[in-house]
């Protein structure tokens, strides 16, 4: 079977500053996958190289075997790669429905439109309706996005990055600055609705990280250290020495 | 519409007495419309409810923009000159020609006129948003607007190209020589017009459009090519610009170089601005007030643009979402039933406000007149004060001393007020 995520030799420099060297990950289809790896590590940017939101400066990245480095982020996007963002990242003015909406648009064919009212699309309001439930904020939905709660926020941005179907999501750290409760909540909410979907995710949180994914990567000075179960990575030398331990003191 | 009642959950699902209302007021200001002429049926009025007209479809156009994909052009007079251009040409080549085509349809030459110019350079111009397009637009207006003076052969140079809008083929047997008929066809446009815009926010693109104005680089990664929703909303708001200039060219049987200009551009973003971007009628708001304000108040002053300048800063500042934003901002409490709390503190805070306003308006006048070597009276409020008297010095002085001091204090109770009374509508669950 291909792999759903296939980074091959990756390398990304500002300058003379290499921030990802030599990086190489396969991701199966199906698999949870986590990326882990101290501040400045390179995590985000990683995520930023397959989605398409930087170029890599050489190296290829695949999804679901074609390759995909140096495409837009709409045209990954289109092919079925959904990613969230560290920071909230959703339409600030528009209310919680619309966001919702906006994200199901372009998958159910809708694309440019101008012919179609977008009140009257049985299957778009049906669809939004269905996340809304998903994430728990149908009675927010009239409510403009800017003015909902952190919490919340963090939720519409796993809602809209799921809302159009993509067979591959990727989320950076959704429950950074979360609550314990809310941080149990949101990880039952990925677990729930990411069920049959490839996920990748990078999180700080080592109870969510090792209670969620089957796979774990070790991610250090933009370079994979570790790739591996849980276990493995529980117990590699090279990450307790480099990550874990440093933590579990 | 047809599938609101039907609805799960959608937002049309508590539709059928919004919907009502909705048509409601669609239907009243087509009423309103047809109506006006023969309330006020002077020649003059009719030519300003004309004016008002043109002013609309244009400042709507311009919303397509600014308010719904959030773009700042400096050049959307540019489509609206080239619209009327396209019409007068049309016109021109209609009668020359013989073409069975009557008046009515020439606004929709000016939309296809500033429609191509619109698909010639938005892509270029839309690659970018921010200052990046206002730059842009700045340059193609300035561009667009020199050459109108050197291409002599399609601008007609400084005198513009003339048409005669009777000699065209008749329609229902009108001439559309008397202006009541010219008012009637801007009327049955603009109907046309905000409708179809209207609608336009309410398509998949309208919709992508807000999210484009609200989060450019997110809008990426929900499928959406932000270049091309902006382009699309440029080549809409260049149709609808080219229309509002077919319409203006109809009306004054001339198009020439002060269309594309600058001044007209700076003057639907003024409009739009004043009146709002956030709501779709605020343009129309704007639109009717600048158009009035400009045929009013330069009857009655020399330096109405000053004042122009003064109620815009004003806008920016004290109300950035403009007459509708402070319109609706009432909306809430108004339902939660406690706008009647803020109401008398409006009063009070009114009083020094005008008094401010007439010293500041007297120190003004008195200053332009001084300069302009004028000694003629300030009529305020029908009362004539002499420009060279102290007395008038002395009184201004004490208005906007005065006015500002009391004004502050007042509108703080306002604000007090006002807060008292949102905290109900909060309670009441009518505000977020």
């Amino acid at each position: 079977m291909t792999a759903a995520i296939e980074v091959r030799a990756v390398e990304k420099r500002f300058g003379n500053v290499g921030i990802i060297r030599d990086l190489n990950l396969s991701i199966a289809q199906g698999e949870r996958h986590a990326i882990i790896g101290p501040n400045g590590a390179g995590k985000s940017t990683t995520f930023n190289l397959i989605s398409g939101h930087i170029k890599p400066t050489s190296g290829e990245v695949r999804l679901n075997g074609d390759v995909i480095s140096g495409l837009q982020p709409f045209e990954i996007n289109r092919r079925g790669l959904s990613r969230s963002f560290q920071v909230t990242n959703v339409f600030a003015r528009m209310t919680v429905w619309e966001n919702v909406r906006s994200a199901v648009l372009w998958a159910t064919g809708h694309r440019y439109a101008f012919w179609k009212n977008v009140d009257s699309l049985p299957e778009v309001r049906e669809r939004t309706a269905r996340i809304l439930e998903d994430i728990h904020l149908t009675h927010r939905r009239d409510v403009p996005a800017g003015l909902l709660t952190y919490a919340e926020q963090r939720e519409l941005e796993i809602g809209i990055t799921i809302a159009g179907g993509a067979t591959v999501v990727m989320l950076d750290e959704p429950t950074a600055g979360m609550s314990h409760a809310e941080t149990e909540r949101a990880v039952s909410l990925i677990r729930r609705l990411t069920e049959g979907r490839t996920l990748v995710i990078v999180e700080h949180d080592m109870s969510v990280v090792f209670g969620l994914a089957d796979r774990i990567s070790v991610l250090v000075y933009g370079h994979i250290i570790a790739s591996g179960t849980p276990e493995e990575i529980r117990r590699d030398p090279k990450v307790r020495e480099a990550y874990l331990g440093e933590e579990a003191h | 519409m047809t599938t609101a009642t039907t609805s799960v959950s959608g937002p049309a699902a508590n539709a059928a007495g919004e919907n009502l209302r909705f048509y409601g007021v669609w239907l009243a200001g087509v009423i309103v419309l047809i109506v006006l002429p023969l309330v006020f049926s002077s020649g003059g009025s009719l030519t300003s409810f004309s004016l008002i007209g043109i002013a609309i479809v244009f400042a709507l156009s311009y919303n397509i923009l600014l308010g719904q994909t959030g773009l700042l052009s400096f050049g959307h007079a540019v489509h609206y000159g080239l619209g009327g251009f396209t019409a007068c040409h049309v016109m021109n080549a209609i009668v020359s020609h013989g073409w069975p085509i009557p008046l009515p349809f020439i606004p929709l030459f000016g939309g296809l006129g500033g429609l191509g110019f619109a698909i010639l350079v938005g892509w270029l111009m839309t690659k970018r948003a921010g200052t990046v397009f206002a730059m842009i637009s700045l340059g193609i207006g300035e561009l667009v607007a020199s050459s109108s003076l050197i291409l002599r052969s399609v601008f007609g140079g400084e005198a513009g190209i003339t048409t005669d809008r009777t000699a065209l083929p008749r329609m229902f047997g009108w001439t559309f020589g008397p202006q009541i008929q010219v008012y009637y066809l801007i009327a049955f446009w603009l109907v046309v017009s905000a409708i179809a815009m209207y609608a336009l926010t309410r398509t998949p693109l309208g919709r992508i459009s807000n999210a484009v104005r609200d989060n450019p680089e997110r809008v990426q990664f929900i499928g959406y090519d932000p270049h091309v929703v902006r382009y699309l909303a440029y080549c809409f708001a260049g149709f609808f610009a080219g229309i509002a200039g077919g319409l203006a060219a109809i009306s004054f049987e001339i198009a020439n170089s002060a269309y594309l200009g600058a001044i007209q551009s700076g003057l639907v973003l003024f409009a739009t601005f004043i009146g709002g971007t956030a709501y779709f009628f605020g343009p129309i708001l704007g639109a009717i007030l600048v158009t009035y304000l400009q045929l009013g108040l330069t009857s009655v002053t020399s330096v109405w643009q000053l004042y122009f300048g003064i109620i815009f800063i004003g806008i920016v500042m004290f109300s950035p979402g403009g007459i509708a934003g402070l319109v609706m901002m009432h909306r809430p409490l108004l339902r939660a039933g406690s706008l009647w709390t803020v109401i008398p503190s409006y009063l009070v805070a009114i009083v020094p406000t005008v008094a401010l306003a007439c010293g500041v308006i007297l120190v003004i006048e008195t200053i332009a007149r001084h300069s302009g070597g004028e000694a003629s009276a300030i009529n305020l409020f029908g009362i004539a004060f002499n420009p060279k008297s102290p007395a008038t010095w002395i009184a201004a002085a004490v208005l906007v001393a005065g006015g500002f001091v009391i004004a502050r204090l007042t509108w703080r109770r306002v604000g007090e007020a006002w807060d008292r009374a949102a905290t109900v509508a909060r309670d009441r669950g009518y505000l977020a």
